[in-house]
């Protein structure tokens, strides 16, 4: 266990590492992007934007602004370029919001694909069947910001049975933070539950053709026993890992669309707002951010994974 | 002994493959006595074609007539967009880009403006003119649509083709010569992978917009196309890289080695052909995920530039307009819905078909 904690961390500071990296890399190979003028202003003349670009630190070399902006970064000082605000302190700030449309729309999907995908399989081929794997397929194939509109406009404006916008903290109110936060969640929801009950019915029908489970109908289990304990059981796996990245990709600010259409203040908003400001230390800080929970959560997973199946064990 | 006919799926023995052995041997029930010369019994014309796995395939899909319909409804999406500039030149005349703030139009007799003197542009006329409205440059928003579309289809394909090309080609390389492939190439993908497509899609889209990348400008189509294939290369890499790691074991393989062929002619005659199905069971998931990632980097302002239209910023600047004119957003919104649908049930469709198991699976 303390090996495979010491050597998850490493892998996860080499992650990181690259990601941020890549992510200034990227912006650095940019030749006509210059962030001394973004923070002078639309009307600044030559020489403030000089002033800036010395200030910043623009004119030294790659390496110097690098190692500049990561100090910045992990003392907790950077500022965007655009509203001069504190980017580790927005993030702070915005992160609970980030929690309370993600974590519930996370449970929401998991139960309602494992509970679709399952009855799917069990009645393959019949109505419910059917039913279910049209509606997956439509899922997956509506983007998440469009959507978020449908649903806002079909639910807030067309029928005002909900807010349109705005958050409630959980501590202020709970029902009125869950009636705000009802509709984004759903339409975070949706595209996941298309997926994963499609995916888990195709295990679920693979599985149920194994030899051991015909050998544990055999030895007297109960199709119950035999679906919930090994079948159900054994193809969770793929669910799970995909479970744990895309919950990690969310919590990093990857639900920006939803953010930015219910207006949310989350970190993916404020992503948003800086991808069109082409506001580079969100951008990067945001990167790195999902980049931490995508190391952490596939940590988890390997946890989870030797949970439900002994044979693994936690070595990598 | 009957020798079944390896050529044929439905088990017939191939008549010819008989060799007289011992009488009642055979599962037809032929007697055959030694040295007796058996009449054919599938004579001239009635032999049973030999059937290869893509005919099998193809006879599959040709009964899926859900796939086929959809098969149809999105190659008419596809025509409808290839008429873009018949509908801008002859229906609709006006230009995909050309602004009209300032124009009229004249519907049943009333002249109304095409952008209202406080900027809120015109509806649905149904008309030829105007006919799913404008947006607030005055521009035809149904001439936009079908421009859109083709924007879309085409960043969807060539994103594609760059996904099927170097993700076979990673996936064929590291698979089969692993040491130094793997060492220089699987880094690289592991970094593309554990980075969230969107996140680094969007970085990428930022920041090269305002670039370009050499001779091409910022807001070339080619950027999202290069972008979105680059992204989801390993999503194909890595599947076809396991494939060939327990294709490279096969026994053919190790014959085709033994027999002196080379590694590049084992790659292209005997592992690629093997791992024909499995690729064009992704390129219909591909081309859904690219068009839908283009629509997403467009709706953040990563993606399709001004002023060239795709649904997705359509999609992104009918929502402004959501409370008063729903059509803005939800006519490019239902167009991309369908494209994407289409895509994935006959990508459903083929990938059954292929699968043999997928037969098994519905009568379990």
């Amino acid at each position: 266990m303390a090996r495979f904690v010491v050597r998850r961390m490493a892998s996860a500071i080499l992650l990181l590492f690259a990601v941020s990296i890549v992510v200034f890399g990227i912006f650095e190979v940019i030749p006509s992007y210059n962030p001394a003028r973004a923070i002078a202003g639309r009307n600044a003349t030559p020489t403030t934007v000089a002033e800036v670009s010395h200030k910043f630190g623009f004119d030294k070399p790659v390496y110097v602004q690098y190692g500049k902006t990561m100090e910045l970064i992990f003392t907790g000082q950077v500022i965007d370029y655009n509203d001069n605000l504190n980017v580790d302190a927005q993030f702070a700030q915005r992160f609970p919001v980030t929690l309370s449309l993600v974590v519930p729309a996370a449970l929401l999907w998991l139960v309602a694909s494992i509970v679709l995908g399952s009855i799917s399989a069990l009645r393959v081929g019949g109505f419910a069947d059917r039913g279910i794997m049209v509606a997956a397929i439509l899922g997956v194939s509506i983007p998440v910001f469009l959507l978020a509109a449908v649903l806002l406009y079909l639910f807030a404006f067309k029928l005002p049975w909900f807010p349109n916008t705005g958050y409630v903290p959980i501590q202020d109110n709970p029902a009125q933070w869950a009636y705000h936060l009802f509709l984004p969640w759903i339409s975070i929801a949706i595209l996941s539950i298309g997926f994963y009950s499609r995916v888990l019915r195709s295990n679920l029908l693979d599985m149920i053709n194994e030899d051991f489970v015909r050998t544990a109908r055999a030895k007297g289990l109960t199709r119950r026993q035999v679906f919930r304990h090994h079948v159900l059981r054994n193809s969770l796996m793929p669910i799970v890992t995909m479970f744990g990245l895309d919950f990690a990709v969310l919590l990093g600010g990857a639900a920006l669309v939803t953010e930015t259409v219910f207006n949310l203040p989350g970190i993916g908003q404020y992503e948003a707002q800086a991808i069109g400001n082409l506001d580079v230390p969100p951008i990067l800080v945001g990167a790195m951010f999902t980049a931490f929970f995508v190391v952490l959560f596939s940590a988890l997973n390997d946890i989870v994974y030797a949970l439900l199946d002994p044979r693994v064990r936690l070595t990598a | 002994m009957v020798i079944p006919d390896p050529r044929s799926d439905t088990g017939h023995p191939h008549p010819e493959a008989i060799v007289g052995t011992s009488p009642g041997g055979g599962t037809t029930g032929i007697v055959i006595t030694p040295g007796e010369r058996v009449a054919d019994p599938w004579a001239e014309g009635h032999h049973p074609p030999a059937i290869g796995p893509w005919k099998l395939a193809a006879r599959r899909l040709r009964r899926n007539y859900v796939a086929q319909g959809f098969l149809v409804l999105f190659l008419v999406l596809v025509v409808l967009c290839l008429l873009a500039p018949f509908y801008a030149s002859h229906i609709a005349h006006i230009g995909p880009n050309t602004n009209n703030v300032t124009g009229t139009i004249n519907i049943g007799g009333k002249t109304t403006d095409v952008v209202s003197p406080d900027g809120v542009p015109i509806g649905p006329t149904f008309s030829s003119r105007y006919f799913f409205g404008a947006d607030s440059n005055g521009r035809d928003l149904a001439v936009r649509l079908l421009y859109g579309g083709r924007t879309s289809l085409l960043i969807g394909g060539i994103a594609t083709v760059i996904i099927i090309v170097f993700g076979t080609l990673v996936g064929l390389l590291t698979g089969y010569f692993r040491g130094v492939a793997d060492m220089l190439l699987r880094p690289l993908m592991e970094l593309i992978w554990s980075f969230p497509v969107v996140i680094l899609g969007v970085a990428l889209g930022t920041a090269l917009a305002l670039g370009g990348i050499g001779p091409v400008k910022g807001n070339s189509l080619y950027i999202p196309a290069l972008i979105i294939g680059v992204v989801f290369i390993p999503y194909l890499g890595k599947p076809i890289r396991g494939e060939v790691l327990r294709l490279r074991e096969q026994d053919f393989v190790q014959a085709a080695r033994v027999q002196g062929m080379g590694s590049w002619k084992i790659m292209t005659s005997e592992i690629l052909p093997n791992l024909a199905s499995m690729i064009t069971v992704f390129v219909p998931m591909m081309l859904a995920y690219a068009i839908l990632l283009e629509a997403y980097l467009s709706f953040l302002g990563a993606g399709v530039q001004a002023p060239n239209a795709s649904w997705g910023t359509l999609i992104s600047d009918g929502l402004a307009y959501i409370q008063t004119t729903p059509t803005f957003c939800l006519v490019p919104g239902a167009m991309l819905v369908l494209t994407v649908l289409s895509i994935n049930v006959v990508g459903d469709g083929i990938r059954d078909a292929l699968d043999p198991r997928a037969q098994v699976r519905v009568r379990t």
